[in-house]
């Protein structure tokens, strides 16, 4: 075991600090390889991950990197570097901290990189650009430890991909090199254990009380259908009231604005109340930021933009509007209430709509239950593979077998094989084409048994590709003669967009004016009702772990826990039909409004039974059902159209339905999408940078155009195989269906009734419909062209 | 005195081309009615000409189909210089498109409007399918290739080299010269928007037309930009490629 430095530990007892258990058995297990430490929000983990880094180093280290701290954030690198520096500096000790994100000067960094901090404070995407440079060897040369923050946000997404390769060059580099993993959240310690690296301890701390967590009794029911919560509006402003400091979750930037604006209407005691999300602009979200810093604001209505971050030491409420979707989402946002250990923190659920209420009373006892979920995430994407190697190659040459023995050591690409490997190397080197078209112009060379880049001068535009995040393409909402930013709308949004529309954001209604060099401008227009509120934004499919819990509470006899109005609700259901269980699949077909229907109750998350919808409708066009349309939600799909369907057998064949989607796949909007994000992160396409994006001509074509020329002259090229297997788990979700029709086997419970029933009345409400038509977009497309024409005389 | 622009109705279909026997091993056989009903006609000083929703000029009294900036090897030319390492295939999915509308239109004179090549490098590094290729369709063809701001130089594959081309009515050249009556040149890569998608488009008012850039993997110059608006009269109509040729206001 390390002690801490005289100083240290003179300092913590002056001011009257005592050590927590965990933050003793750090420094214990200081001489472990790999340890991930589980402890609540609150408790003194990050401080726990650096006390063995401030052991070893002592009051006069050397100069030279020791410990390398990795967070998702930016905002919390810069806030852990105040944090350590207090005791640091009050203590006397020598340390240097400092960090390095994309917001560090560029004096800075070179110097950064000429004369490393003792602790450096980063991001993955920082760490991916050190790593590439040509003295990466030199700068890490002494690097002792690495400590991880925030590992489980990290382990989700391909950034946490990418840092697991990225520990193991440098575990590479330095053989001793120790890692550290915080989280507060897990569902699956091991699990996360082993994405830190390939062998690693868990330490536990005590987990403090449990969280104080309820509904929100309202007066009013919550409505059949729909999203918003809105209805909570004098319930929420009273529980605002009752508490210093809310915070307001919604699960999608829309919501959030819509909420807001009602919020405001019926605020008439004017609290002080802020809106805070990804796509307001950064002086509006600073402006919040401060603001709750201060304590100036009684809540604030927020997204996932709010998930993570800094400590807000005043919120002692947290609200979560509309059904939380995933278990370990909900308690993360709750830890943002009270930041103190061995405090509860508080909590309410706000179901948007009557089976929401089933949701969030699932959700409750899985939170009390202490599971959380978690889908696994599957083999490392290849993508960010590629990506890895191209940096890599920037560094310096390389062998391929030792390169591949490294990657091997990174958890989500032990199991990678040579073959695959091999892959990704020759894409990176070749393009890896079937027409071997770049022999003289490859990227990378072998010469004498290294991989080098052909063009030395290559690196500089490869580093600036570099990093997972991708964002997508947005436009600057300003008022027009102000100037002033309101914040960033999507470019498809925009591209809908004709003057004179309204849309909401920053809780403002404004109105569409024109578009300005790249520059969406507006007026205001209070009092307008606004037409358009559209942010894509992220749709949450709801977990496998939630859709489970949800039909175990459809089989209790009865349902004392839930609100009267919901159980008479599901009472009804059982009465006319019967309740959806985990062991078949319950069909409803009934006619109504002149129309056949099908409920599909899958229970199989938003993006999955929408994938079913139009697979489904496939099956029946070639059937002669004559489908016309349907909408999915997270629990069912419902289908209309002019036949009914008596013997679902043929329609569910899982073979069928494999051989629909691959046909189906081959045009989609969703795989383009897929593939471009693909095809930036492993180094085809360069991101479209808004400097590059100004001077416009021949800048920039379509990927969709890569899309379609690699799909018709080189169909099994490797990028098109990612981009399968990407769409395949992400937004087609065919995964989910496939675990569906392997649970459920040939037991599908088709039930023919006269009339609607209670569960699938509420699919009537639901926006989103999909017509099931050929060649639709053409046929709008001509009809906008001749109304244009029309317009101006000419037709 | 009729306007020298305008709609006027869809002209008559073309047969279904035979297939040639210069069909290359890649090309497929042409949808039926590829460019028939789905083209645009416009009465253009005296002249009806087809915009094909391809992106190609037909000018069927003169058996003519003119193309522009097809910048055939881009690929090659940005991996040769350490960038990315595109799909290979631009260059054949061009010549198919273009061997497709020679066969739909029938037509025996080509007219190249510049910019064919991406530099001239990419001419010499065209591979031998392409090269064949071109070679098949410029055989038994009158063949101009204008010089363009990317390829100034003459090329060795065939066909005539001139900076401009005069077939009464019509100039065809590169860049269009803002002072020119009846003039058809490209150059400037234009493109529209239409319910939500930006699509290459021909621009066209009564002194000239641009054609859109024609090659596979090219980029386009929105036509609200200062270049073009300087250039097309108030009255100018955008004509949209993609499935069906289609003709708006021209978007500022």
């Amino acid at each position: 075991m390390t002690t801490l430095p005289p100083a240290l530990s003179d300092w913590f007892a002056a001011k009257g600090w005592t050590q927590h258990p965990h933050q003793l058995d750090m420094l214990v297990r200081s001489g472990d390889p790999a340890t991930l430490l589980i402890a609540p929000t609150g408790g003194g983990k990050t401080l726990a991950g650096f006390l063995p880094t401030l052991a070893e180093l002592g009051p006069n280290p050397s100069p030279g990197l020791h410990t390398l701290y990795v967070s998702p954030l930016k905002a919390l690198t810069a806030d852990i570097r105040r944090n350590l520096r207090t005791p640091i500096e009050g203590a006397g000790l020598q340390i240097r901290v400092e960090d390095r994100t994309g917001d560090t000067s560029h004096t800075q960094r070179r110097r950064q990189r000429a004369d490393p901090p003792h602790i450096l404070l980063t991001t993955p995407e920082s760490l991916a650009l050190l790593l590439s440079y040509e003295d990466a060897p030199r700068i890490f040369a002494g690097l002792q430890r690495v400590i991880v923050d925030e590992i489980h946000a990290l382990a989700e997404s391909k950034r946490g991909d990418q840092l697991t390769l990225q520990l193991a060059r440098l575990q590479s580099l330095n053989p001793n090199l120790r890692r550290i993993g915080l989280s507060a959240t897990v569902e699956n310690p091991p699990a996360l254990a082993r994405f830190l690296a390939p062998e690693s301890t868990i330490l536990q701390a005590d987990p403090g009380p449990d969280p104080d967590i309820s509904m929100l009794e309202t007066e009013a029911p919550p409505p059949w259908s729909g999203g918003g919560g809105r209805y909570a509006i004098p319930a929420i402003l009273n529980e605002i009231t009752r508490h210093r400091t809310t915070l307001i979750f919604h699960n999608t930037r829309a919501q959030a604005e819509l909420f807001f604006h009602d919020l405001w209407l019926q605020n008439s005691e004017s609290l002080p109340i802020g809106i805070h999300h990804g796509s307001l602009s950064r002086e509006q979200r600073d402006r919040v930021e401060q603001a709750m810093t201060a304590g100036a604001l009684r809540a604030v209505v927020c997204t996932g933009s709010l998930d993570l971050g800094i400590d807000w030491g005043d919120v002692d409420l947290v609200i979560q509007v509309g059904a939380p979707k995933n278990v370990k989402r909900l308690v993360q946002r709750i830890g943002r209430a009270n930041h103190r250990y061995n405090a509860p923190s508080k909590a309410l659920l706000v179901p948007a709509n009557r089976f929401e209420v089933v949701e969030c009373h699932a959700a409750l006892d899985a939170v009390r239950a202490h599971t959380l979920d978690g889908e696994p995430r599957g083999p490392g994407p290849r993508d960010v593979l590629c990506q890895h190697i191209l940096a890599t190659a920037c560094a310096g040459p390389f062998e391929a077998d030792a390169l591949h023995a490294e990657v091997t050591t990174a958890g989500p690409y032990s199991l990678l094989t040579k073959a695959e490997f091999e892959a990704c190397l020759d894409f990176v080197a070749t393009g890896g084409y079937a027409l071997k078209a770049y022999d003289r112009w490859q990227r990378l060379k072998l010469t004498n048994g290294r991989w080098h880049l052909r063009d030395p001068r290559a690196a500089a535009l490869i580093r600036q590709n570099l990093g997972t995040i991708l964002d997508i393409d947005t436009l600057k909402v300003r008022l027009r003669n102000h100037g002033t930013p309101l914040g960033e709308v999507e470019e498809d949004f925009a591209a809908t967009l004709t003057p004179g529309d309204t849309f909401l954001i920053g809780g403002q209604i404004v109105r569409y004016e024109g578009l300005r060099e790249l520059t969406v401008e507006v007026s205001r227009a209070p009092g307008r009702d606004p037409k358009v509120a559209v942010f894509s934004g992220t749709k949450f499919a709801t977990s496998t772990l939630l859709t489970d819990r949800i039909l175990e509470i459809f089989q209790q006899d009865r349902w004392p826990d839930l609100p009267a109005h919901t159980a008479s609700w599901l009472a009804r259901q059982r009465e006319v039909s019967r309740l959806p269980d985990p062991h078949s699949l319950l069909l409803e077909s009934f006619p109504h409004d002149g129309r056949e229907h099908l409920v599909v109750y899958g229970f199989s998350g938003r993006n999955a039974q929408q994938t079913l919808g139009l697979l489904l409708t496939k099956q029946m066009e070639s059937q002669g059902l004559a489908p016309l349309g349907f909408v999915a939600t997270d629990y069912a799909t419902l289908i209309w159209g002019l036949d009914p369907v008596t013997d679902p057998a043929p329609i569910f064949d899982p073979g069928t339905l494999r051989a629909g989607l691959e046909s189906w796949l081959s045009g989609n909007a969703v795989m383009k999408r897929t593939f471009r994000a693909s095809a930036i992160i492993a180094g085809l396409i360069e991101r479209s940078n808004q400097g590059r994006r100004k001077t416009g001509r021949q800048a920039t074509f379509s990927s969709d155009i890569l899309y379609d020329t690699l799909r018709k002259y080189d169909p099994d090229h490797l990028l098109l195989q990612i981009t399968r297997e990407e769409a395949m788990r992400g937004l087609i979700d065919f995964s989910r269906i496939e675990t569906l029709l392997a649970r459920v086997g040939s037991r599908i419970d088709l039930k023919r009734l006269p009339r609607v029933t209670p569960l699938a009345a509420p699919l009537f409400f639901e926006p989103g419909r999909i017509p099931v038509q050929g060649e639709g977009r053409d046929r709008l497309a001509s009809e906008a062209a001749r109304t244009l024409m029309e317009a101006a005389g000419l037709a | 005195m009729p306007k020298p622009v305008g709609a006027c109705a869809r002209g008559e279909t073309n047969a279904c081309a035979k297939h040639s026997i210069f069909s290359p091993p890649l090309a497929a056989s042409p949808p039926p009615g590829h460019t028939s009903a789905m083209h645009h006609a416009l009465f253009f000083h005296g002249e009806t000409l087809h915009l094909l929703p391809s992106g190609a000029l037909s000018w069927p009294a003169r058996r003519l189909l003119a193309v522009s900036d097809l910048h055939f090897g881009k690929s090659e030319r940005l991996a040769r210089r350490g960038g990315s390492l595109l799909p290979p295939y631009e260059t054949l999915a061009t010549l198919e498109k273009l061997d497709r509308d020679l066969e739909a239109t029938s037509a025996d004179t080509v007219i190249c409007l510049g910019d064919s090549f991406d530099d001239l490098a990419a001419a010499d590094g065209i591979d031998e399918t392409s090269r064949l290729w071109l070679a098949r369709l410029i055989a038994g063809r009158d063949w101009t290739w204008i010089t363009g701001n990317h390829d100034p130089g003459p090329i060795e594959i065939g066909g005539s080299h001139r900076a401009q081309l005069h077939l009464a009515p019509f100039t065809f050249r590169h860049i269009a010269e803002p002072a020119e009556r009846a003039e058809i040149s490209g150059h400037y890569h234009p493109k529209a928007r239409l319910a939500g998608r930006s699509r290459p488009c021909f621009l066209a008012d009564a002194a000239r037309m641009i054609l859109p850039a024609y090659g596979a993997y090219t980029g386009g110059l929105h036509s609200g930009h200062a270049a073009l608006t300087a250039l097309m009269a108030l009255d100018a109509l955008a004509i949209l490629t993609g499935s069906r040729a289609l003709a708006i206001p021209m978007p500022r």
